[in-house]
């Protein structure tokens, strides 16, 4: 099924340690994702972006002198580019405006900008009641969550180090990769690393990196006549549960599986159609528990589903193709560059990462602390 | 834990005051509906299990509670906060779930889920208190 719109444009900005400002990269993703389009900013209606700051669409729409007749900020973390989508192909379908690009870019490693700690304003209940334990946010969270899961099902830390392990992989075949030059590593590697907050070690968390993305997106009927292959939105789904530690009753049970559902049904496909699986990896546990939620495989299965290779390059299930948060880019909120790999996918310009023939993609974003999670179903236009 | 000094609490509102004014006592409380029977935690102006907004009152609860799930901190995230130590959320034997701190047990070694923790406290300069948890052995 097609929504009717589609993604004509995507690309980069600068990655790994820039010393670029938020701003500068923001520009580079959008230009670059609009020439990939043939289209330029004089074509631009609607954006959607966050993270450059309080008014996050609307100072970069005056920064690139643009007046939009449809903005959107939503900030839900890493998964916000993917309801950017949903909410953008809404519009377009609405006429409320044409040609949307959604981006991001963040010059974390370069302004050490990050904090373990995360940030609270002190008004909202956690900085009452959870940040005086010292918590790492968002690592704890995801740590206590892995911890949970292994718990119940029975699992080991190094059946779940095969998400980190495969994600280099992916990483040696793409020259953008920040760990493209480092070689393979072992489970034994990831479990050995420094321990950050147990059960994970530095090797179960996402790179802190500068880098950004831009998509560009207009009804599927204008992109035929654009230069590139359109990918189509066929389907999106999400679901927002928790911004406190406590709200969700059980860990182990991936909050995935709502938003997966509700993308796949639109789209009409099951995830025996998934050719690709972008999904965001913040942390080794993250993607393991979205790829269960999303229903690769059943409750408490994942671990030994992905044990056989299955999501390394020439696998079953591709996963993270571009090296994923792991091992390729984590800028901090990664979700665009989820989208950017999976059209690149569908348009068949991945080289020596590329999956033969892919014309269906997933791409999964996770906000926050398991807090949102969003789905968007994308196929090739041929 | 012995040497953990908390940062800096925010001070309470109107939703939360009861909560610790009760920890000032080191009494233990969760937020309770007396319309639908429902409890909750951190207090909020609705109960999210009937939507009342006029029956939400603070009752105190036994401190038993057991170890749902925890984490081992490596890395501290301000200064002089030492490391390592657990973070846990603990399941009260009423319900609710808190985040917490784990006291280690005598023997040392991590925790286990389902473990069954009581409360205790670490004072606040302010006269409140923070609950902590630790193994029942060490009561």
């Amino acid at each position: 099924m097609t929504t009717g719109v589609a993604i004509v444009g995507a690309a980069e900005s600068d990655l790994g340690s820039t010393g670029r400002s938020i701003l500068g990269l923001q520009t580079q993703a959008v230009t670059r994702a609009l020439a990939d389009a043939g289209l330029t900013l004089a074509d631009v209606d609607g954006i959607a972006t966050t993270g450059v700051g309080r008014f996050s669409a609307t100072q970069l729409a005056d920064h690139l002198g643009v007046v939009p007749t449809w903005t959107d900020s939503t900030f839900a973390g890493g998964s916000a580019f993917e309801m950017f989508v949903a909410r953008a192909t809404q519009a377009i379908r609405d006429g409320q405006c044409s040609t949307v690009v959604i981006s991001f870019a963040s010059n974390q490693r370069s302004a050490r900008s990050r904090r373990l700690g995360g940030v609270f304003e002190p008004w909202v209940p956690e900085a009452q009641f959870e940040e005086p334990y010292d918590p790492l946010y968002p690592a704890s969270y995801y740590a206590m969550a892995a911890q949970a899961y292994l718990h119940r099902y029975g699992g080991t830390r190094e059946q779940l180090a095969e998400v980190a392990v495969a994600a280099r992989e992916w990483a040696l075949l793409n020259p953008a990769a920040f760990r493209h030059e480092a070689g393979s590593i072992t489970a034994a590697d990831v479990l050995d690393a420094p321990m950050v907050s147990s059960p994970l070690t530095v090797a179960d968390c996402c790179l802190v990196t500068d880098g950004g993305g831009a998509v560009v997106l207009t009804s599927l009927e204008r992109a035929r006549d654009l230069r590139r292959t359109p990918v189509e939105v066929l389907g999106y789904g999400e679901r927002t549960t928790n911004t406190s530690f406590t709200t969700v009753d059980d860990l182990a049970v991936p909050g995935a599986a709502g938003a997966g559902a509700d993308a796949f049904a639109r789209a009409g496909i099951t995830v025996a159609d998934v050719d690709v699986l972008e999904v965001y990896d913040s942390f080794t546990i993250t993607a393991a528990l979205s790829i269960e939620g999303l229903g690769f495989c059943g409750p408490g299965e994942v671990l030994d589903f992905i044990a056989d290779g299955r999501i390394r390059p020439g696998g079953a299930l591709p996963l993270n193709t571009n090296g994923g948060g792991l091992s390729y880019c984590h800028p901090g909120q990664y979700g665009v560059l989820l989208l950017v790999e999976a059209v690149r996918q569908l348009r068949g310009e991945c080289g020596a990462r590329q999956v033969p023939g892919a014309e269906i993609a997933v791409a999964h974003g996770t906000g926050g602390i398991l807090s949102t999670h969003a789905t968007v179903v994308l196929g090739a236009s041929r | 834990m012995s040497t953990w000094i908390p940062g800096e609490v925010p001070p309470a509102d109107e939703m939360t005051v009861a909560w610790w004014d009760a920890t000032r006592e080191h009494r233990l409380t969760v937020q309770a509906c007396t319309a639908c029977g429902h409890r909750q935690h951190p207090p909020r102006a609705v109960c999210t299990g009937c939507g009342d907004t006029a029956h939400l009152v603070q009752q105190a609860v036994s401190g038993a509670g057991t170890v749902n799930t925890y984490t081992v901190v490596h890395r501290p995230p301000r200064k002089d906060v030492e490391t390592p130590y657990v973070v846990a959320r603990v399941r009260l034997a009423e319900g609710p779930v808190l985040l917490t701190r784990l006291r280690s047990p005598d023997s040392g070694g991590e925790p286990t889920i389902g473990d069954p923790v009581t409360v205790g406290w670490v004072d606040l300069p302010d006269g409140r208190a923070l609950p902590v948890f630790q193994p029942e052995e060490i009561r």
